[in-house]
C-alpha cells in the first residue's frame, strides 16, 4: 500500500480478502468490523468541504480585490456587503451573505500555465514528474473515511470538476465524477440478485489470483473500486444524487443553469454527509473582451449559485459542519491588454472561503493601489490547504508515507491561515 | 431506480444454515454489499445452485477456496498441447531468444544499452512472459485489442523457434491485418491532434471524420513520419470528406490558428512534434529552462498566414465545412514586407517579433505568400530538427513500454533528464536512417529483450517500478490499464468478432459518443481535456451492467460465448478452457479449472453458468489490465 491506513478504518471486505490472501480471513475480517465501529464512536467528525473551482483562472481583480480609479481597475464598481468588505458590484446575492465568508487578498503564487497552476492549487505540490501528489477531495475523503463509516456512495464527489486525481493514495480515492443532472449511469444490473452473487463468487476467485501474482498496486486497485461500486450500487444513499427531486422554487433560486444546478446537488451530496463535493465553473479564461464576458455571463450565474449555497446551508444548520472554499488555478493581470482582456497572474489574487467554523466577513491580507503586488506577507496554495485542513478537523502532522519511504506531509507543511480563526 | 437485490436475505439466510452461522457480524447492513467470503459459501448454500449432497458441496467448497488461494504459475501445464508454449516462455530458456530468433541489429542494440542500465542499477529483469499473454499484449499495443481465440490458438500452437518475430511481421505487414493497424493508430493519434471531443461539439470546426480518414489512409500505406508531419503542418484545403478540395490534414490546425493568435497551434506544434513545451513562455520566461518569452512569440509567427474560413450552405447561415488558407500577413504595423506581430513583456514593455525556429534560424519575414510560405518554412526546419526524431521514438518507446525515457513524454530540456538519453539519441538516429518507417521502429521495439518480459516482478527488480517515483529501467514489462478505446475495441471482438470495413464510420461514430460520456473539460481557452475512465466507478459500472457487457454476454450474434456454447465437440471442461483463452490468453489453472467445471456440474443451467464465468471473466481485472 502506498499510504499508512488507519488502523481499524478497513472496510473492505473484497479487498481484505484478497490482500490476506485467504478466504478464510472472513472471521478475522468480522471482528474489524467491530472494532472499527467501536472507534468510531469515539470521535465524531462531520465536517464537509464544498470546493467551487473556477476552471481557467478567474479575475479576481474585478471581484474581491476592487482597485476602483486605478488604471487597472477595470469599469466594475465596488458595492458593500453585509461582512465588513467590499466586492463587486454584478455580485449583490453574495454581497447578502459575505457576512459568512471571507476573502484572502494575498494569495501569491508563482504558477501561471493553467495545467501547472491547476495542479499546484489542487494539491498543493508543484508538479514533479516522479511522483502525483492527491488532490484536496482524496485527500480529504482519505482522512475523513474513518468518520463515516456509514458512507455507501463515495466520499469524493465531483461535478464537473477539474481536479487532479487521487495520485499516489490511489484509484480507490479517484473522484466519482457525475454531471449536474446527477444521473448515475449502468447502475441497474440485468441478472437477479442470486445470479448477480454466483456471478460475483466466480469474480472474486479470478480477481484473486492474479492479485496472488504480485501484480502490484493496479490489479488491487482494480479490486478496491470494485467494492466500492458495488457497495453504491445496492445503497439507499443513491437517492442524494436525485437533483431532480427538488421543487422548481429551489432550482430556479440556485439558477436553472449547470453551475447553479451543481451547487443544488451539492448541498444535497453534503447533506447525506459526503466529505467531498467538487463543483466547477469554467469559461475565466478571459484574454479577450473580458469585463462584458464577466457582467452577463459568468458572475450572474456565480453570484446564484454561491449566495444560495451559502445561504441554504445556513438554513439547513449546515454551515458550522460545511467549509466552502472558491478558487481556480491562478488570478489575472491587472494590466488590460490589448484585447480588452486579462492575461494569466499568479503574483497576487484571492481565494475566497467561509463556512466550518472559519470567520466570515472580513479580508486577509491586501494587495498594493494598483492590485500588482501583495503588500506585507502572502500566503501560499500549501497554506491555503493546510488552513481548510485544520478547518475540517484534520491532523496538520498527518504525513502519508510514499511506498519508496517518503515522508509526504499532509498540505506540504503549509502554514494555517490564522486570521481565519478566532 | 435502483434494484434491490436481496443480497443481504441471501446472506442472512446464509450466516443464519451456514458453515460459519456463528460468526460475529457487526455491520450486516454493509457486509449485505460486499464481495466477502459469504459469496463463495452463499453460492453453494443458498439454493444459487442444485447440490446433490453434502459431500459434492465440501468438494466444492474446497476447490473455491483452493481457487482462491492459487499463486501459482497460471499457464497451465494440464494440456499437451500447450507444453510446447510453456518451454518456450520457461526461464530456463535464455529470454533474449524467447521466441525471437531472428531480429535487426537494432534490436541487439537496444538489449545492449538496457542490459546495460540493468547492470549499473544492479537489477536482473524478470523472466520472459508466456506466448499466449505476451500476444495478447502485442495485439493491445499493436492493433489496439486483444487477439481472438483464433488467432492466439494459431500463434500457441506454431513451433517456429522464431515465432514472436514472425507475428510482428503479421501484424505489421499482412493485410489481412492493415485495417485494424490503420484504425488503431488513427484513434491515437486522433486524440493526439484533435483530442477526444475534437469534432464532436455543434459549433466545432473540426471535421473528426476528415481527420480519421486523412490518418487511417497514412497509416495503411506506412506513411513515413516526417511526410505525415509535414503534411499536417503545411495542409490546405476544405475539411470534410466529400468536399471539393477535400485534405483532411487540415482537421488538425483548423481549431487552433483564428482565435487569440494561434496560440494553440504553437503551443500545440512545439509539444506533439518537437516535445518542447514553450506554452509558459507566452506570458513570461521559462520557469525551468531556458526559453525565454521571444522564442514563443518567434515560434507562433510561422502561423501568422493561416486562417480557417468557415463555408456556408448557400443562402443559409449553416457552415457546411471549413477551409484552411494561407493568404499574405500585413503584419500589426502593416508592413507585409517585414510582417511582424507585438507582444507585450509583463513589464508592459512591448516586443517585436518575425518568425524564428527554435534553433535560432530566421526565414525571410514578408508576409506575402508569393515571397515565403511561412506554413511551409516552419515544416521544413520542424522535419529537419533532431528534436522531431527524439519526441516520436519516445513517444513510441512510452507506447508499448508503458512510460518514456522522460516524464512527461514531451518536455524535453535541462531541466528534464532523460532516463536513458544513449538509447534515446540511438533510437531517433536509426529512426532518421530507416526513413522515419513506423512499421520498422515499431518492430525493434517489440522484438526487444525488455518487450518479451513478464510483468511479475521478482525480488531482484521490484525496486524497478515508476510508481514510487524512480525511472524506468524496464526489468518487466508496467501493467497498465487498457485505454477506453482498447477496451471498447476488446468488448467489440469478443461481441461481434472481427470487424471488416464495411461499417467502418458508424463503428467509429459508436465508439465516439460512447466514450464522449467518460470525457470531462478543463474550462480554459486552451481546450483541456482528460478522459476519465480506468478505474474507476463509472467504468466498472460500464462492465457490470452497461450496454457494452450486456451486449458481450449474450449468446446470439457472432460472439465468443455464443460460439463456446454452441460448440458441439467441446465438452464442459473445453468450453471452460476456451472462455478463459479467448478473455485473458491463457487457460486456466488446475484448481480454477476444477472449481469452475464443479461449479458449471452444479448449476441447473449450464449456458447461464458459462455466461456467469463470462461475465466475470470479463470483468476481472487480468482482463482490463494490459500485463
Amino acid at each position: 500500500m502506498f499510504f499508512s491506513t488507519p488502523s481499524g478504518m478497513s472496510r473492505r471486505h473484497f479487498v481484505s480478502h484478497l490482500l490476506g490472501a485467504s478466504a478464510l480471513a472472513g472471521a478475522s475480517l468480522a471482528l474489524n468490523h467491530s472494532l472499527a465501529s467501536a472507534a468510531a464512536t469515539l470521535r465524531a467528525n462531520n465536517k464537509r468541504c464544498v470546493l467551487m473551482w473556477m476552471g481557467g483562472g478567474p479575475s479576481t481583480i474585478d471581484l474581491w480585490d476592487m482597485k476602483p480609479g486605478a488604471a487597472t481597475g477595470g469599469p466594475f464598481r465596488p458595492i458593500r456587503t453585509s461582512g465588513d468588505i467590499e466586492i463587486c458590484e454584478h455580485l449583490p446575492l453574495t454581497a447578502r451573505v459575505m457576512d459568512r465568508l471571507s476573502i484572502v487578498r494575498n494569495m501569491s503564487t508563482r504558477e501561471a500555465d493553467h495545467d501547472r497552476g491547476r495542479y499546484y492549487m489542487q494539491t498543493g505540490y508543484v508538479p514533479n514528474p516522479s511522483i502525483q501528489h492527491p488532490s484536496y477531495g482524496s485527500v480529504i475523503a482519505h482522512e475523513l473515511a474513518e468518520y463515516r463509516q456509514g458512507l455507501e456512495i463515495p466520499p469524493f464527489v465531483s461535478i464537473g470538476g477539474a481536479n487532479e486525481g487521487p495520485g499516489f493514495l490511489g484509484l480507490s480515492w479517484a473522484p466519482f465524477n457525475v454531471d449536474s443532472n446527477g444521473r448515475i449511469q449502468n447502475l441497474t444490473s440485468n441478472v437477479d440478485a442470486a445470479r448477480m452473487q454466483r456471478r460475483l463468487a466466480s469474480l472474486q476467485m479470478i480477481e484473486s489470483n492474479f492479485i496472488s501474482e504480485n501484480r502490484g498496486i493496479a490489479a488491487t486497485e482494480h479490486a478496491k473500486v470494485l467494492d466500492k461500486t458495488l457497495q453504491m450500487m445496492t445503497s439507499q444513499q443513491l437517492k442524494a444524487f436525485n437533483v431532480s427531486e427538488e421543487p422548481t422554487d429551489m432550482v430556479e433560486r440556485y439558477g436553472n443553469h449547470n453551475f447553479g444546478r451543481s451547487c443544488l446537488l451539492a448541498r444535497r451530496l453534503v447533506e447525506a454527509n459526503v466529505p467531498f463535493v467538487e463543483v466547477n465553473l469554467g469559461g475565466w479564461d478571459n484574454h479577450d473582451n473580458i469585463f462584458p464576458t464577466l457582467q452577463n455571463e459568468r458572475l450572474p450565474q456565480l453570484d446564484q449559485g454561491l449566495s444560495s449555497l451559502v445561504e441554504d446551508l445556513t438554513q439547513r444548520g449546515l454551515w458550522e459542519d460545511t467549509i466552502v472554499l472558491w478558487m481556480g488555478e491562478f488570478g489575472r493581470t491587472p494590466r488590460i491588454n490589448g484585447g480588452a482582456g486579462r492575461d494569466h497572474w499568479a503574483r497576487c489574487w484571492s481565494v475566497v472561503t467561509g463556512g466550518g467554523g472559519m470567520k466570515g466577513g472580513i479580508a486577509v491580507g491586501q494587495t498594493n493601489d494598483d492590485g500588482t503586488q501583495v503588500d506585507g506577507p502572502s500566503y501560499s496554495s500549501e497554506d491555503l490547504m493546510a488552513t481548510i485542513c485544520q478547518a475540517m478537523g484534520i491532523s496538520l502532522s498527518t504525513t502519508f508515507q510514499s511506498t519508496s519511504g517518503r515522508p509526504m506531509k499532509i498540505a506540504n507543511g503549509g502554514k494555517v491561515i490564522k486570521e481565519l480563526f478566532s | 431506480m435502483v434494484q434491490r437485490w436481496s443480497f443481504s436475505l441471501l446472506k442472512r439466510r446464509n450466516i443464519a444454515t451456514g458453515p460459519r452461522a456463528q460468526r460475529p457480524w457487526s455491520r450486516a447492513a454493509h457486509a449485505s454489499y460486499s464481495l466477502g467470503w459469504f459469496c463463495l459459501s452463499a453460492l453453494l448454500t443458498s439454493g444459487g445452485f442444485h447440490t446433490g449432497s453434502t459431500q459434492v458441496q465440501a468438494a466444492q467448497t474446497q476447490a473455491l477456496v483452493a481457487a482462491t488461494r492459487d499463486s501459482d504459475q497460471v499457464v497451465s501445464i494440464a494440456d499437451g498441447r500447450n507444453a510446447g508454449a510453456v518451454r518456450t516462455g520457461s526461464s530456463r530458456r535464455d529470454h533474449r531468444t524467447a521466441g525471437v530468433a531472428s531480429a535487426p541489429a537494432q534490436v541487439e542494440k537496444i538489449n545492449e544499452y538496457i542490459r546495460r542500465s540493468w547492470a549499473d542499477y544492479n537489477l536482473s529483469p524478470s523472466a520472459p512472459e508466456a506466448d499466449g499473454k505476451w500476444a495478447r499484449r502485442l495485439y493491445l499495443d499493436l492493433l489496439g485489442r486483444i487477439p481472438s481465440l483464433a488467432e492466439l490458438q494459431a500463434f500457441e500452437s506454431s513451433k517456429d523457434a522464431d515465432k514472436r518475430a514472425a507475428l510482428v511481421r503479421q501484424l505489421l505487414h499482412d493485410d489481412e491485418y492493415t485495417l485494424d493497424y490503420a484504425r488503431n493508430w488513427t484513434t491515437i493519434w486522433t486524440n493526439l491532434l484533435i483530442g477526444r471531443t475534437g469534432g464532436t461539439g455543434n459549433n466545432s470546426l473540426i471535421n473528426r471524420e476528415g481527420m480519421q480518414k486523412y490518418l487511417r489512409d497514412s497509416f495503411a500505406r506506412n506513411k513515413p513520419y516526417d511526410t505525415m508531419v509535414h503534411e499536417l503542418l503545411t495542409a490546405t484545403g476544405t475539411s470534410r470528406p466529400g468536399v471539393e478540395g477535400f485534405n483532411g490534414a487540415v482537421n488538425y490546425l483548423v481549431d487552433k490558428v483564428n482565435e487569440e493568435n494561434a496560440t494553440l497551434a504553437t503551443s500545440s506544434v512545439s509539444k506533439l512534434f518537437l516535445g518542447l513545451q514553450i506554452q509558459c513562455t507566452q506570458c513570461h520566461t521559462h520557469p525551468f529552462n531556458d526559453w525565454k518569452q521571444d522564442k514563443y512569440w518567434e515560434f507562433n509567427a510561422f502561423f501568422r498566414q493561416t486562417r480557417a474560413l468557415r463555408r456556408f450552405m448557400s443562402g443559409t447561415d449553416d457552415v457546411t465545412h471549413v477551409e484552411l488558407i494561407d493568404q499574405d500577413y500585413a503584419g500589426e504595423s502593416n508592413n507585409p514586407e517585414k510582417a511582424d506581430l507585438f507582444y507585450e513583456l509583463r513589464n508592459g514593455l512591448v516586443k517585436v517579433a518575425y518568425p524564428v525556429f527554435i534553433d535560432g534560424t530566421a526565414i525571410n519575414p514578408s508576409g506575402y505568400v508569393s515571397d515565403v510560405n511561412r506554413r511551409r518554412e516552419l515544416a521544413r526546419l520542424v522535419v529537419d530538427s533532431p528534436y522531431l526524431d527524439q519526441a516520436i521514438v519516445n513517444r513510441m518507446w512510452s507506447h508499448f513500454f508503458g512510460y518514456g525515457f522522460t516524464k512527461p513524454i514531451d518536455d524535453f530540456g535541462s531541466h528534464n533528464q532523460a532516463s536513458h538519453p544513449e538509447l534515446l539519441t540511438y533510437l531517433a538516429q536509426e529512426f532518421r536512417q530507416a526513413k522515419y518507417d513506423q512499421k520498422q521502429l515499431i518492430e525493434w521495439l517489440v522484438l526487444s529483450e525488455a518487450y518479451q518480459l513478464t510483468s511479475k516482478p521478482t525480488p531482484a527488480n521490484e525496486k524497478d517500478d515508476p510508481l514510487l517515483g524512480v525511472r524506468p529501467q524496464f526489468t518487466r514489462y508496467y501493467i497498465r490499464s487498457m485505454s477506453a478505446e482498447e477496451l471498447y475495441e476488446s468488448m467489440l471482438l469478443v461481441t461481434r468478432g472481427r470487424g471488416d470495413d464495411s461499417n467502418y464510420q458508424s463503428t467509429e461514430d459508436e465508439k465516439s459518443r460512447w466514450l464522449g460520456q467518460f470525457a470531462r473539460e478543463f474550462g480554459t481557452d486552451e481546450g483541456d481535456e482528460s478522459i476519465d475512465f480506468s478505474g474507476t466507478i463509472p467504468q466498472v459500472l460500464m462492465m457490470f451492467n452497461g450496454e457494452i457487457a450486456r451486449a458481450a454476454t449474450r449468446t446470439d450474434g457472432g460472439g465468443v460465448l455464443g460460439q463456446v456454447i454452441n460448440d458441439q465437440k467441446l465438452d464442459a471442461r473445453q468450453k471452460i478452457e476456451r472462455l478463459f483463452e479467448a478473455a485473458l490468453a491463457r487457460k486456466p489453472s488446475k484448481k480454477e479449472a476444477t472449481a469452475f467445471f464443479q461449479l458449471m456440474q452444479a448449476s441447473n443451467n449450464p449456458v447461464e453458468g458459462l455466461e456467469d464465468l463470462w461475465w466475470a471473466l470479463l470483468n476481472s481485472n487480468e482482463f482490463i489490465l494490459n500485463h
